[in-house]
């Protein structure tokens, strides 16, 4: 044997999950959802879908260059920011929002707070909060209509005004006018609402996925929504009253917002306990928006606050030592 | 009744098929046996004989110094060659004595004699298990004589068996468990003799379902003792989660388990002590697992200490590929070599040779704060944020995280989807912390 033999410490083993693979099966998970919305909402979504990837991926490259940065899109998060703000837009809003919003979740608020890791608030809501906020008319372009084959290239090249006068409700408006909507075309997403949004189902099936291979748990989500279950149940309005609260669950951003962005590592906490009170938080700060505010919907603006006191929390829930304090300590 | 476990830990590929159905076989030693002064925590040894003596196997070569210390016994007969400085598996230079081997194995005087230890004292279990040099097996190599000294016997409710064996390709425990179980048992009850008043247990890992039937069918008369199976994990062997496990009692760092009244020992101390006071029989022979993907045969081996490492691996069917990294233990905790012309020691359990090293290959990039190490931390620290204190050498706010409480298991590291060298930056905050205490 003359070849040198590696020297490091220990330990000398590793994992094979390795970020790109959890990004991988993030994009897996969302995939059924992110599909059913270009069904429900045509060709269009697909468009406006591959317009925020590619404006997110890009913004991240440039950015990097620019400033000189190793690595070109680390890791295919980007793709999952971009992937995430697409599936949170109406199909009905003009190419520019998605372009928009994808520079803007990369660049300000992922890249110049430190990139990968660093960000303290989740890039694709914020990005959707700040196109709410500065754009809030053209984001309310909730079209239901179905794209004929040979209309397609058509409505591509017309853009949002060929949609004028077919945008339509959510269910959440719906519901809040007094109007009823089947419970059955809300869980499997035939309403109408956001590109990924719609179909509690598929994003329940994504979810199952991530939790199989233990990419998420199920601490933040479970807190999340019975904790809003249990808020809407007192100050819905409506009681326990299990179909109301049924639509209430399937409606609007919720699962998405649950399963697939307030576990969103970066700006959830990292204790076990505080992925419980975070949970809990986000749960109750819905339910405030979604009974109280002028909007019906309220997920996105909750997770971004609870994304701000993600350090409290950590602060508040920091976990004993094993055989320090606690029970049991013989 | 729910498995037996901790909280934390991941059960990981463990690689224990290549060798766990491997008997043991013995392999005499070749050439010259070294015998470092230092295999134990605590104070070196002192050589007592000279260059040109004739030693005997069982023989005393190295005297004891202080109260944490062992004596160091000859496993050969023949002369002694050199008393010299020699390298060890850590790396550093270690007061060593050569010993030509005669090939005669000529032992002293009422070697392997048979004794019936029901009617010894205390006094002299533990005389003879000073004598016989024991330390702890399982890798720390804390002397078992003052581990079986506590201040009171009677607050000892319990003494374990440590057969967890968690880390990652070794079953020379295993190996022990189903070849030697009559010696397990023997060795327990002994101790069981110094402690009136505690249970004995004995934890196995429930992938080992052999050891745990036969253990289990040795014990089923023995009032005193119990085999316990818990769920596999790693690092279910070490001593604060194996007593966690038995006993449901918590130990930190600053504590003994005496402190929670438990005394826990390796499978391999176990008989250790058994062959010491029952058949007259000091320290001279180790388990040793021969493995890895690039060993040609990988195997366990019954080897006298003092062997040097390159003829296990020629034992073992020499390597079927050229390894990029070999390891003395396992891939958890063991440490890596930068040579094979090493001793085996009371300590040593495993040769590992392996040929790639993923480990050093694996790019590091961002942590996502994915909360993976939080989860997995058996000492339920937050090693992502230790990390931060431990990339500005900011030892005040390690410490403040608790981080003296890291045993630098490296399960952390393991499940990092980030590749970051976690344990490795603790390893050295760590030291450095130490070495600050050690100067004041």
């Amino acid at each position: 044997m003359k070849e040198k033999l590696n020297v490091s410490a220990s330990p000398h083993s590793r994992s094979r999950e390795t970020t790109a693979v959890i990004m991988r099966d993030v994009m897996i998970a969302l995939t059924p959802a992110a599909l059913f919305g270009v069904y429900q909402f045509g060709l269009r979504a697909l468009v406006i879908l591959a317009l925020s990837v590619t404006s997110c991926v890009l913004a991240e490259y440039i950015y990097k260059r620019l400033m000189k940065l190793p690595g070109g899109g680390y890791e295919c998060s980007a793709m999952v920011t971009g992937l995430l703000l697409g599936m949170n837009l109406p199909a009905g809003v003009p190419y520019w929002i998605p372009v928009l919003g994808g520079v803007f979740a990369i660049v300000i608020v992922k890249m110049l707070f430190g990139g990968l890791g660093q960000n303290f608030m989740n890039p694709a809501l914020a990005a959707r909060c700040f196109l709410l906020l500065s754009a809030g008319k053209t984001m309310a372009s909730f079209a239901i209509e179905k794209v004929e084959a040979g209309n397609a290239a058509q409505l591509i090249l017309s853009g949002a005004a060929g949609l004028d006068g077919l945008s339509s409700a959510t269910p959440l408006m719906l519901i809040r006018e007094g109007g009823s909507v089947s419970l059955f075309d809300m869980f499997f997403g035939f309403t109408g609402g956001t590109i990924g949004e719609t179909s509690a189902f598929l994003l329940l099936l994504g979810a199952a996925y991530l939790l199989v291979r233990r990419v998420i748990s199920l601490r933040i989500p479970a807190a999340y929504l019975l904790s809003f279950i249990v808020f809407m149940g007192l100050f819905g309005g409506h009681g326990f009253d299990a179909e109301y609260l049924a639509m209430q669950l399937c409606g609007g951003g919720l699962m998405l917002g649950a399963f697939f962005m307030a576990t969103d590592y970066v700006t959830s906490p990292i204790t076990k306990n505080g992925k419980l009170v975070f949970g809990v938080f986000l749960g109750i700060l819905t339910g405030i928006f979604r009974v109280y505010s002028g909007s019906t919907e309220g997920v996105s603006y909750a997770i971004i606050t609870g994304n701000i006191l993600v350090p409290l929390i950590e602060k508040v829930t920091f976990p004993k030592s094993f055989g320090k304090g606690g029970k049991a300590n013989v | 009744m729910g498995k037996a476990t901790f909280r934390g830990g991941i059960h990981m590929y463990d690689g224990k098929e290549l060798s766990k159905d491997k008997p043991t076989t013995v392999l005499l030693p070749k050439g010259e046996l070294v015998f470092p002064m230092s295999q134990h925590i605590g104070a070196p040894a002192k050589p007592i004989v000279t260059v040109g003596d004739r030693v005997l196997a069982g023989q005393r070569i190295g005297e004891a110094q202080g109260f944490v210390s062992a004596h160091v016994i000859s496993s050969v007969s023949g002369t002694v060659k050199a008393i010299e400085q020699r390298p060890t598996v850590s790396g550093a230079m270690c007061e060593s004595i050569v010993i030509e081997n005669d090939g005669a194995y000529k032992t002293v005087e009422g070697f392997g004699v048979k004794r019936d230890y029901t009617k010894l004292s205390k006094e002299e279990i533990r005389q003879y298990v000073k004598e016989a040099g024991i330390v702890g097996m399982g890798g720390a190599g804390f002397p078992t004589h003052i581990k079986l000294t506590p201040k009171k016997d009677d607050a000892i409710d319990y003494v374990i068996v440590n057969g967890a064996e968690c880390e990652p390709y070794l079953t020379s425990d295993y190996r022990m468990m189903l070849e030697e179980s009559k010696k397990i048992v023997g060795g327990l009850k002994i101790m069981l003799r110094l402690f009136e008043k505690a249970q004995g247990i004995i934890l196995i890992e429930d992938n080992k379902p052999e050891a745990i039937k036969k253990l289990s069918e040795l014990v089923k008369n023995e009032e005193r003792i119990t085999v316990k199976s818990a769920k596999t994990k790693y690092p279910q062997g070490a001593e604060r989660q194996i007593i966690n496990v038995a006993t449901g009692r918590k130990i930190n760092s600053s504590m003994l388990p005496a402190d929670a009244g438990c005394v826990v020992n390796n499978v391999d101390t176990v008989i250790s002590v058994y062959m010491a006071v029952a058949e007259s029989t000091p320290l001279i022979r180790r388990i040793i697992t021969v493995t890895g993907d690039a060993i040609a045969d990988p195997q366990n081996f019954s080897v006298r200490t003092g062997t040097n490492y390159t003829e296990l691996v020629e034992a073992a069917g020499g390597f079927k590929t050229p390894p990029e990294k070999v390891i003395s233990g396992g891939p958890m905790m063991g440490l890596a070599l930068f040579r094979l012309d090493l001793p085996v020691t009371k300590t040593s359990s495993a040769l590992l040779a392996m040929a790639k090293d993923e480990a050093a290959a694996l790019p590091t990039s961002p942590c996502i704060r994915c909360g993976r190490c939080v989860s997995v931390c058996p000492s339920r620290l937050v090693p992502q944020r230790m990390m931060e204190y431990a990339e500005h050498f900011d030892n005040a706010g390690f410490l403040g995280l608790d981080g003296m409480e890291c045993y630098e298991c490296g399960t952390c590291t393991y499940v990092c989807p980030a590749g970051r060298r976690l344990t490795q930056a603790f390893k050295q905050t760590r030291r450095s912390i130490l070495d600050e205490r050690r100067k004041k």
